[in-house]
Formats: structure tokens, sequence, C-alpha cells
């Protein structure tokens, strides 16, 4: 076993990422992974965008829906974006300490953003938006949420990745893991993206 | 044969070349954050100001969303790095499959006959 | 067979927790062949319930019920799995590689299939199976009343999460863990079809999983997607279950065009006439078959400009697989060809496949379309592609491979006797059906009146099913008689491709020394130009293998339950059963394991017990 053999330091590769075959696959799998949510994430908007003027006599898109509030969050989303880029520029660097430091910056931002959409959904249910009023309803509940139960999803893996590698270092194990989940975090953003443009703007605009 | 431990920590610094790169690179995302902020504020403004018609705005904020998904895609998540070939080609497999999907949910459901 | 960690295990622990790509392969193939047994026993209720005219043998929500299973179960949980056995076992063995790229992975998906499956038919305990077709069909599946569709879509859910995550796992295999000299263009055609497929599950199986989701939604938790009182509308899930839908079925042709690929040339002893326009086919067809899916939607309405694409485009399929047709016909030209039951299956595919093409023409006529529109018509075209082509591919790498898969020949004599009743059996049971169809009988209903001109011909196709039935009781009976023909099992067919460069039962490890890939069918070019083994890429050293892992079973288990939670609506199973599924992920995640080394005397101690 590894553990009898003498160890030879390991010096940091320019991509630590990619610097053995697991990181490799680990890399290339999850971003077939992404495609693959790319056509979950289309079947969402495809119903939602079939569905979205069946509102059947409950509250619509124009009635609910407040831009100010969700030009915060996507400025939240988009600034965790830019803090998880940062993280792994560190980690390329080898600076262990801010990969760490901009990392939690990108929680924080995930949870400032779960905040809002929890008091949003809040919002329009006492709004008389529940779940199965309308198929516009569940239609957009069923978009947002799983884009949010996305969100969830990455701020608990990102955490977990935080504290069981709090003090190991950089390591050629755990690099690939920072570097996907970072991958996991851009791509909710850009579903977001879309989440505001086709559901929010158009919906108060077109 | 030695092995390699794939706990331990990584050690050394990264090459000067590898710096230099790094920080040209931090330069690029900070100014396509920017950028990103600045197109997701035009897109608010174009729908929140009323004076926009909305066949004009509709698909102005869907060109401004593409641009910045892209910008996501390429520069945030580096795909326009070297050997990325499978990556790209199964995004944008995703991609078409998913526009495949929208364009027939939003136009074939019987609602309409075309 | 030794490694010290398993060793000290019983087996069935073993056999849980392993992450050997070529056992996972076996746990898949077996699993499914009995599913592929239940499902067909199936058929046969119904086609005894279809007899004669009508027949109280099964009453019709019965009928429903089996109808419903028989489709759900062949597809997802017999045919698919064994494909998946064959592409686990053999694409590793065949680009050079020790294991698949996530082993790990690899078991839970086993195991997601498996639970999966097991969800799905715990439904005839329950108050009734799934009685909506294995279309599901809103609003029949989200308002039919008990809780059968509801294990219909917890079934496919589960399942369906392994069956992406295998495709991922394929598709990164092919990629990343090819052997050196091993180009892509350097891959065997089976390997190559089952990576197409891979790219097909990875985008198809999402639409599936919204769609389920959807309609769970929809009959526990109170949605209105499918409600049209509420607004919702229902051709929703025809599109969503078609684009799904299309791809999955061409997910169970591809697989079987590579066995062919493959059987024929060893059997014709000719290289594969085309291999660049075979690869090409193979993508073309992939593609286009996201671009037909409504083709199973003439007649709701979408609009004659719309039809009219989509015919168009359908038509367009015949094209690459005409391509791949005279392919195969031009290999066997001029060939030496040996006509092992392998080989009479892959001959019998083509007429029988070609049939089927041409009914899926007609099909795909638009106008026509609203004549056959569930009909048994459809019904014989669709089993024409079926079983005249996917399970025909399997019946032929059952023969192929079964030596390397299990170290022993099955009997060619009782293999003859199987193909040749599966063979009659099954062209006399289907292709009677396309006349019953145009005489206007419709599909899925569970009787017909008498005086119709229905009974002959429906007679005769019961007798075809049963003749299949007992062919399949030989094989049965051929894999249990055979298992003495221990000897030449190494490479029996005088192979082509680096599975047969190394021995039967094949070692853990798979190759002791990574192969150096330096043709097209690469062994064949050393048999033809070098000492007929294939050279070394490295020289023998330690192996790294990865390490069992009972974790991916509690992950599936904690899904299972958590199903049933669904199913029962009850909020404390849902949440037990996702906790053990999140504990079992975290630990995972937390735990590093680097998996051990084999070392380099056990090799050599293998090596010498083979000489």
């Amino acid at each position: 076993m590894a553990q009898n053999e003498a160890i030879t330091p390991q010096i940091l590769p320019p991509n630590p990422e990619k610097a053995t075959l697991e990181g490799r696959n680990k890399y290339l799998a999850f971003w077939f992974f992404l495609g693959g949510e790319t056509v979950l994430f289309g079947s969402l908007f495809g119903t939602y965008l079939g569905l979205r003027s069946s509102t059947e006599g409950g509250p619509g898109p124009a009635d609910l829906f407040h831009l100010d509030l969700v030009f915060i969050m996507t400025m939240i989303l988009l600034t965790s974006s830019l803090t998880s880029v940062f993280a792994v520029i560190n980690m390329k660097r080898g600076n262990f300490k801010m990969l760490l430091v901009w990392m939690w910056a990108t929680v924080i931002l995930g949870l400032g953003f779960l905040g809002f959409e929890i008091y949003e959904f809040y919002e329009y249910a006492h709004q008389g938006l529940g779940y199965g009023v309308s198929a516009f309803a569940s239609s957009f509940y069923t978009l947002v949420g799983t884009h949010g139960a996305h969100v969830t999803f990455g701020v608990l893996w990102i955490t977990t990745l935080l504290i069981r590698y709090r003090k190991s270092g950089i390591t050629l194990t755990n690099a690939p893991k920072f570097y996907t989940a970072v991958l996991y975090w851009h791509f909710i953003d850009v579903v977001w993206v879309f989440i505001f443009t086709v559901v929010y703007l158009l919906g108060v605009g077109g | 044969m030695a092995h390699v431990d794939p706990s331990a920590p990584l050690e050394g610094k990264a090459s000067k070349e590898t710096e230099r790169k790094l920080k040209r690179e931090s330069r690029t995302q900070i100014v396509s954050f920017v950028f990103m902020v600045f197109i997701t504020t035009t897109a608010f403004l174009t729908v929140a100001s009323d004076v926009i018609p909305s066949g004009f705005a509709i698909p102005f904020i869907l060109l401004l969303a593409s641009v910045q998904v892209i910008m996501q895609l390429y520069y945030f998540m580096h795909m326009n790095a070297k050997g990325t070939g499978w990556v790209n080609a199964l995004i944008w497999g995703g991609l078409f499959v998913a526009a495949m999907t929208v364009a027939a949910l939003m136009l074939l459901i019987g609602i309409t006959k075309y | 067979m030794s490694n010290s960690a398993a060793s000290s295990k019983s087996v069935i622990w073993d056999w849980i927790t392993t992450v050997d790509h070529k056992k996972i392969g076996i746990l898949y193939f077996l699993t499914g062949l009995f599913f592929f047994a239940v499902a067909g026993l199936e058929a046969i209720l119904m086609r005894i319930q279809l007899m004669f005219p009508e027949m109280s043998f099964l009453g019709e929500q019965t009928y429903n019920e089996i109808l419903t299973m028989h489709g759900t179960m062949m597809l997802f949980f017999a045919a698919m799995p064994i494909f998946f056995g064959f592409m686990n076992f053999i694409i590793p063995l065949q680009i050079g590689a020790r294991d698949v790229a996530f082993p790990f992975l690899n078991n839970l998906g086993y195991w997601l299939f498996l639970f999966g499956g097991i969800i799905l038919n715990v439904s005839w305990f329950t108050g009734g199976a799934p009685d909506a077709g294995w279309t599901a069909y809103a609003p029949l599946s989200s308002n039919s009343p008990g809780h059968g569709v509801d294990f219909y879509v917890m079934g496919l859910q589960v399942s369906g999460i392994g069956t992406l995550m295998s495709g991922i796992n394929f598709l990164v295999t092919v990629i990343n863990m090819r052997a050196p000299g091993m180009s892509m263009m350097r891959m065997p055609l089976f390997t190559w079809s089952s990576f197409v497929t891979s790219m097909l599950i990875l985008f198809a199986f999402p639409a599936l999983t919204i769609g389920l989701l959807l309609l769970m939604l929809d009959r526990i938790f109170g949605g209105a997607f499918f409600d049209v009182g509420l607004g919702g509308n229902v051709v929703i899930w025809q599109h969503l279950f078609w684009i799904f839908g299309h791809p999955e079925v061409y997910i169970l042709i591809l697989p079987a065009f590579g066995i062919f690929s493959e059987v024929i040339p060893t059997f014709a002893k000719k290289r594969l006439f085309g291999y660049t326009a075979m690869v090409f086919a193979t993508l073309i067809i992939g593609f286009l078959g996201f671009m037909v899916w409504a083709h199973h939607m003439f007649t709701v309405g979408m609009g004659p400009v719309a039809n009219a694409v989509f015919a168009v485009a359908t038509m367009a399929i015949a094209v690459p697989t005409g391509i791949k047709i005279f392919n195969w016909l031009l290999t066997l030209w001029g060939g030496r060809i040996r006509f092992t039951v392998a080989n009479l299956f892959a001959l019998a595919f083509i007429p029988s496949f070609v049939m089927g093409g041409v009914t899926g023409v007609m099909l795909a006529t638009s106008a026509a379309n609203y004549q056959f529109h569930d009909t048994y018509f459809v019904v014989a075209h669709f089993h024409y592609v079926i079983i005249g082509g996917s399970v025909f591919g399997i019946f032929a790498g059952v023969f192929y491979w079964w030596p390397k898969m299990f170290g022993y020949r099955l009997s060619e004599a009782w293999g003859k006797w199987f193909f040749w009743l599966f063979l009659i059996g099954f062209h006399l049971t289907f292709f009677v059906q396309h006349f019953l169809g145009l005489m206007g009988m419709p599909r899925r209903i569970a009787s017909y009146l008498d005086g119709q001109d229905l009974n002959d011909l429906n007679f005769i196709s019961t007798m075809g099913a049963f003749l299949m039935g007992i062919a399949f009781i030989l094989l049965v009976i051929n894999v249990f008689i055979s298992r003495k023909n221990t000897t030449n099992v190494n490479d029996p067919w005088d192979g082509r491709t680096l599975e047969w460069s190394i021995p039967s039962p094949v070692p853990h490890y798979n190759f002791a020394q990574t192969p150096l890939v330096r043709e097209l069918d690469g062994l064949w070019f050393e048999k033809m130009n070098g000492d007929g083994r294939m050279k070394a890429a490295e020289p023998l050293d330690e192996i790294h293998m990865p390490n069992g892992s009972i974790l991916p079973f509690f992950i599936a288990l904690g899904l299972s339950i958590a199903s049933f939670g669904v199913i029962f609506t009850s909020w404390i199973v849902i949440i037990v059963g996702l906790l053990v599924t999140f504990a079992a992920m975290f630990i995972r995640s937390i735990k590093e394991d680097h998996g051990y080394h084999v070392p380099v005397s056990e090799i050599k101690a293998d090596q010498e017990v083979e000489k």
C-alpha cells in the first residue's frame, strides 16, 4: 500500500485540477453532466414558457414580480461567480488561504441569494399564488425552485469541502473537487441569467 | 516505484510564468465582471423604463442574456482554453437539444397550428 | 483471482461492493436477462388473452397493467441493462483500459437500476401495477387512480439517474482511458456505437427526468401541469416523453449495430467494410435521433407544416441506416463466412431490420400515419426493429462474448435450435400483425370481437409467441449444459479486437501490461504482421486499482426508501430516505480512498498459471 513508500514531495503544477487522470476524468465528466443539466433546465424553461399565460384568474407575472428584488438577487449571484473565479485563481497560484476565503465568500453570497428567494416565495404565496392555483404557478415554482434547489445543493457541497479540507492545503485530490464545485456554481449563475431574463424581465415587460 | 500520495499538500509556488498568466487572467475576469454587471443593468433598465417598446425590448434582452451566458462559459468557466474540444461539443449539443425543447414546448402544444 | 482486501470478505459482500467493471457488467447482464424473462412472460400472457376473440383470460384492468409493465420492463429494465452489461464488460477491454473512469459511480449506477426495477415491480403487490401504457400519456396517467403510475414514475426516476451516470461514465472512459495508439478512429465499432449511445443518454434522459417530475408533482403534490381546468396542457407530457423517447429507441439499437459490426467481420474473416462511413453514419443517426421525436405525435394536431418537417427529418434517417446495411453486406461479400449462432443472428438481423425500417418510412409519411396510428401496424413495426434489431443484437452478443464473460462456450447445436425457433416464432408473431393493423385492429385493447376476420391472424401470432418462449427456454438450458466447454475460450472465434488478446476469465486488472495499438483491429494486425500478441506499451509494473465500497448500495437504498415515501406521501419516510442517501454521499465526499496496488509478483504468478 501507498503509505509505506517513500513519498516524494509534490510540486504545485500549473493546473492542479487536471494534474492526475482522476482529476481529468472528473473535470470532463462534470462538464458532460452540465451538458445534461442544460437539457434538464431547457425542459423546465419550455414548460414554463408553454404555460406562463395560463394564470386562470390567479395572480400573474405582472401582478407579482418586483424587479428591484430580482436585480439585487442577480447582482449577488453574479458577484458570487466572480468570487469563485478568484478562488480558482488562488488555487492555481498555490495560495490555499485565499482559496478558502474566496470560497467562503461564495457560500455567504449563495446563502444571501437563498434568503431572498425564500422571502420571495413566501411573499407570492401570501399574495395568493399557491403551488396548484394555476398551471403558471406550478411551472413558475418548479422552474425557479429547481434552480433554488441547485443553489442549496451547491452551498452544502462547497461548505462540506471547506470544512473537510480546512487544514489540508491544496492537494492533487481536493483541487479537482474545488474546481468542479466552482464549475457547478458558474452553471447555477448561467441558469439564473436565463431565469431573470425569461421569467422576470419578460414577465414584467413582455 | 515511488507512489504519489494524492493527499499530500502540494509544495512550492507557481512558476513566474504561471503567476504572470494568472495576473493577466484576474484582470480579464474583472473586466468581464464589470461588463456583465453593465449588460445586466441595461437589461433591467430596458424593461423598467416604460419608454422602450416591447417589440424591441424582448429580442434585445434575450440577446444580452446570450452574450452574458457566452461570457460566463468562455471566460469564467474557461471553455476557451486548449483541450476543451469535447467540452465544447457536448455543451453546445446540450444547448441545441434544450433550444429544440423550448421551441417545441412554446410552439407545438396544439394551441396554434403551424 | 486475488486481492487481499476482497478475498477476506464473503462472495456476496464482494459482489455488492465490487467496482470491477467486469463484475458490474455481469450483474447488469444477468439482472437484465431475468427482467427480460419476466417481461417476456408478460408478453405471452397478453398473447394468450388475444388468442381467441372475447377471451376472459385476463381482466381488462390486468391486461392494461401487464401491457404497461411489458413495455416498461423490456425497454428500461431488460434491453438497456443487457446492453449496459456488454458495454461495461467489453468497452474497457476493447480500448485497452483497466477499468472505467468512475468505478464507484459504475457500481452506484447498477444499484440504482436494480432498485428502480424493484420499485416498479413492487406495484404488483400493493394494489395494482401502472396501467397507462409505457408512454404514460397525460391525462390518462395523471388521473389514473391508485398508486400504480406512482410506482412507474419513481421506478423510472431512480433507474434513470443511474443510467445518466453510466452514460457519462462511458463517455469519459472512451475519451480519457484509451491505450496508447488507440486513436478514436481505431476504436472498434461496438465502442464507437456505445460512445454515441452514451451521448444520447446524456441529452435524452434529462427530458424524461423533467417529464416524470412534472407527473409526480401533478399526481402527488397538487401541481397543475396536466390539469386542463387550471390551464395545464397535456401535450407537454408527450413532447417531453418523446424528446427522451425517440433517442431512447436509438439508445437501444445503436449498441446492437455495434455488436453486428463486431460479429460480421469476425465471422466473415474480413475487415469491416467502410469503417469511417460506419462511424459517421452512427454519429448522424445519433444526431438525427433528436430531430424527429414529434413523428410520434402526428395525430396530436401540431399542424401540417410541423408534421411535414418532422416527416422529412424522419425519412432522412433511412440514409445513414442504409449506409450501414450496405456496409455489412459488403463486409460479408467475398468473405469466408462461418455460420455460428452469433453470425446467424447477425445475418437474420439484416432482412428483419430492413422490414422494420421500411414500415418505419411508411409510418413517417405523416398523411398516411393517420391511418396507421394506434393500430397493430405500429406494434408490428416497433417489434420488428426492437426484436429484429436490438434483441437479435443481444443474442448475437451473448453467443459471441459468452466465452470472454463466463469462461465457457455455449453449445452451438443447442444454439442453432434456439436461433431457428426464435427466428420463426418472431416472424410468425409479428408479420401477421402488420395485416391486423391494416385491417383496423387497435393496439392496447384487451380483446376483439368475433366475426371481424381477426381470429386466424391473432391465433397465428399467439403461436409465434409460444415458439419464442420455447426458444428462450432452450437458451437457458444451453447456459447450464454448456458449462464444461472450457477449452479454447481465450480467442475462440479468431477475433480481431483487443478483448480476445487476454485470457478468459479475464484477470481483475485486465491487462498485465497496457497494450500498444498499431492499427484498427489491433489484435488482427498483430496476428498478420506480428507474433499474434499485443505489444506492451509499458514495462511490467505494479497496477493501481480502486477499492470496493458499500456506499453506492446505501445511496441507492436511500433513494428507494424516499421513493416509497413519495408514493405513499409520507414526509417522514422521504426525509429518512434522503438522509441515508446524503449521509452516504457525505461519507464518500470526505473519506479519501486512493485504492491499492497489485504487486508485480501477483501479476507474474497469474501469467505462470496461464501458461
